[in-house]
């Protein structure tokens, strides 16, 4: 019943905290330098997939952040309104995160594509019966109009959102708030189909023979992790360095730690499971070698690493009400999710077993004595560009966050349900 | 107005017009130590339980047990149906199922999982049912608020704080001073 007062809160950042922003980012960049000084001794195939593994991660925890923003006002929510700001200033950085994106096009239209992509090969599309069949769909030209496509829905979505409601903070208009409203419908399913054509588009086509209908809302629900992980992190972050101490109280950790449950928890792994049990199921060597890559070698103990660490673990220590109130338990575990949600991009991402060597077995034990002798390769390993890329696009996104926040208020202060949301109590 | 003999007495009742009268209400007999109380009211005011200083429920422990069990049960279920082999005590041959569907291994872990999926939401959630009508105690055909016509208002504009007689703390006369502190608009004797 206690509205909590925000007068003698900060809801600007400071000029310590606002410095972090071009900090950060110009860290990050250097780390991508660093990245690409280190590819050829890497080998640039090895870079380009670090290179995609960094980019998934953080345009995801981005695209995260524009799908709540715009659930929130699909669902007219009050709770949120406290921590929508920050969400929205993830969102943003989704209006540069293009330019990222853009060294993978020119090399796929350069026809290097088959560094990263096993249909950037012409002669294999070519001579291989079931991609000649794919090749209209993954011509090097088409893909990337599509990607120049989703990349710029996803900035002027991010750009609107952002504009729309700093602009509400100015004149407190409650107009803002129904036209955000009303164009959010239409905004989540533009961002549903581009988020699903993107993740299928980029990820998907590693293997572009494997095909799974599940694999974009897995994608997704990964994304949900990363995010809800971040905005949790992020709003403890301000709360550390003396920003809206008032105003997100332990009721909105509380419920974006349920957030992070159910969608990042629980319905990943329901996601991940029917994805795993239909192919396990039907046994079909097109679809069962996607899954053989990711048991083979070191894959193996990373897959239960990820059932264990990414569901079984965190769901027993979410499950209950006070790991989710008590401000040390729920950023540790959101630290914790955050690095399984890395895990799992790089899970997506790095392994492969190479055709010739499935063609050339003549029985699956045989096939995994070759991955334990090392006569095959299934591209699990460590290599350095793998933690600069990841890291260097991290801190481009944390800076660009930071830099986006730097001149607006840290709450969406006008909004007409900030009372509700300051006012709010879990039951 | 003592017109209900004492082991008749079900408890006073303080009514209250809106929803901070009754909330600081609840705050002053909580404090006042009494155990026994309640609040009727035609909606849910939100902290009220809290400043009545009720616990929280046990609820969610047992629904957490019962999902554990539905669990368990729908992993025994499918392993006993479909590889289970043993003699109870060398008299009685139990054989399970043991089909080869498609090659997949007789215990398969993949293929328990949507039926431990759905044992878990199942058990779950008839504990969470029962365990509210069994916790709330109902069905309760009769309760003496019941009772009142002058009650009646709290299913519509009316706010009701209830001091039982079992409270330990019950003095008739203290309990009628108390709440005659609160300010009510009038008291009221609920007889069982």
């Amino acid at each position: 019943m206690n509205r909590i007062d925000l007068s003698q809160d900060r809801i600007q950042l400071s000029s310590s905290t606002a410095k972090m922003g071009p900090i950060l980012i110009v860290a990050g960049l250097a780390l991508l330098g660093l990245s690409v000084a280190l590819a050829s001794s890497a080998g640039w195939s090895t870079f380009w997939k670090a290179y995609l593994v960094g980019f998934m991660a953080s345009v995801g925890i981005a695209l995260g952040a524009m799908f709540f923003v715009m659930l929130q006002h699909i669902t007219r929510s009050g709770w949120s309104v406290t921590v929508r700001r920050l969400a929205e200033g993830i969102a943003r950085n989704l209006s540069w995160m293009w330019i990222l994106f853009i060294p993978i096009i020119v090399m796929v239209l350069k026809g290097d594509g088959s560094l990263l992509y096993q249909w950037g090969d012409e002669y294999l599309m070519e001579h291989d019966h079931l991609l000649h069949k794919k090749a209209t769909y993954l011509s090097p030209t088409f893909w990337s109009a599509r990607a120049v496509f989703y990349l710029l829905v996803w900035a002027v979505l991010a750009t609107l959102y952002f504009k729309w409601s700093t602009n509400q903070d100015r004149d407190g208009d409650v107009k803002w708030t129904h036209k955000m409203q009303q164009w959010a419908p239409l905004g989540i399913i533009l961002y549903g189909l581009t988020q699903s054509y993107a993740a299928i588009d980029w990820m998907m086509t590693l293997q572009p023979k494997w095909f799974s209908t599940m694999f974009a809302v897995y994608y997704f629900a990964s994304t949900m992790c990363g995010f809800f992980c971040a905005i949790i992190l992020l709003a403890r972050y301000m709360q550390r360095t003396g920003h809206l101490k008032q105003a997100i109280s332990v009721e909105h950790y509380h419920d974006l730690g349920k957030w992070l449950f159910g969608l990042g928890v629980v319905f990943w792994a329901y996601i991940g499971f029917s994805q795993y049990m239909l192919i396990w199921y039907a046994n079909l060597p097109v679809e069962t070698s996607w899954y053989m890559a990711r048991q083979l070698g070191g894959w193996a103990p990373v897959s239960l690493l990820l059932l264990f660490g990414h569901f079984v673990v965190p769901f027993v220590l979410l499950i209950t009400r006070w790991t989710k109130r008590w401000r040390f338990t729920l950023p540790l575990i959101a630290c914790w999710l955050m690095l399984m949600f890395f895990v799992d991009i790089c899970w997506i991402v790095l392994p492969v077993v190479p055709e010739a060597a499935i063609a050339a077995a003549t029985t699956y034990n045989e096939l995994v004595k070759q991955v334990a002798s090392g006569e095959v390769s299934v591209g699990f390993g460590f290599s350095i560009v793998n933690v600069t890329c990841l890291v260097g696009m991290m801190a481009c996104l944390t800076g660009g966050t930071i830099f986006n926040l730097r001149s607006c208020n840290l709450v969406a202060s006008e909004d007409p349900r900030l009372d509700e949301a300051l006012s709010f109590e879990n039951a | 107005m003592s017109d209900i003999p004492r082991e008749k007495l079900y408890g006073l009742a303080a009514e209250f017009a809106d929803t901070p009268s009754i909330f600081h209400a609840a705050e002053k007999t909580h404090a006042a130590g009494y155990k026994w109380f309640d609040c009727l009211v035609p909606f849910p005011v939100h902290g009220l339980d809290r400043a009545m200083g009720v616990k929280m429920t046990i609820l969610p422990i047992l629904v957490f047990f019962g999902g554990l069990t539905g669990l368990t049960l729908a992993c025994i279920l499918q392993v006993f149906t479909n590889s289970l082999e043993i003699d109870l005590w060398a008299l009685v041959p139990v054989v399970g199922y043991q089909y080869d569907v498609s090659g997949k291994p007789l215990l398969g872990p993949a293929a328990f999982v949507p039926v431990a999926f759905e044992m878990t939401v199942l058990f779950s959630a008839l504990t969470a049912v029962f365990g509210t009508l069994v916790l709330n105690k109902l069905p309760m055909l009769y309760h003496p608020t019941l009772k009142s016509p002058k009650l009646a208002r709290a299913t519509d504009d009316r706010f009701y704080l209830v001091i039982e007689s079992k409270d330990p703390l019950f003095v008739r006369d203290d309990v009628e001073a108390f709440l005659q502190s609160l300010n009510p608009d009038s008291i009221i004797e609920l007889e069982k």
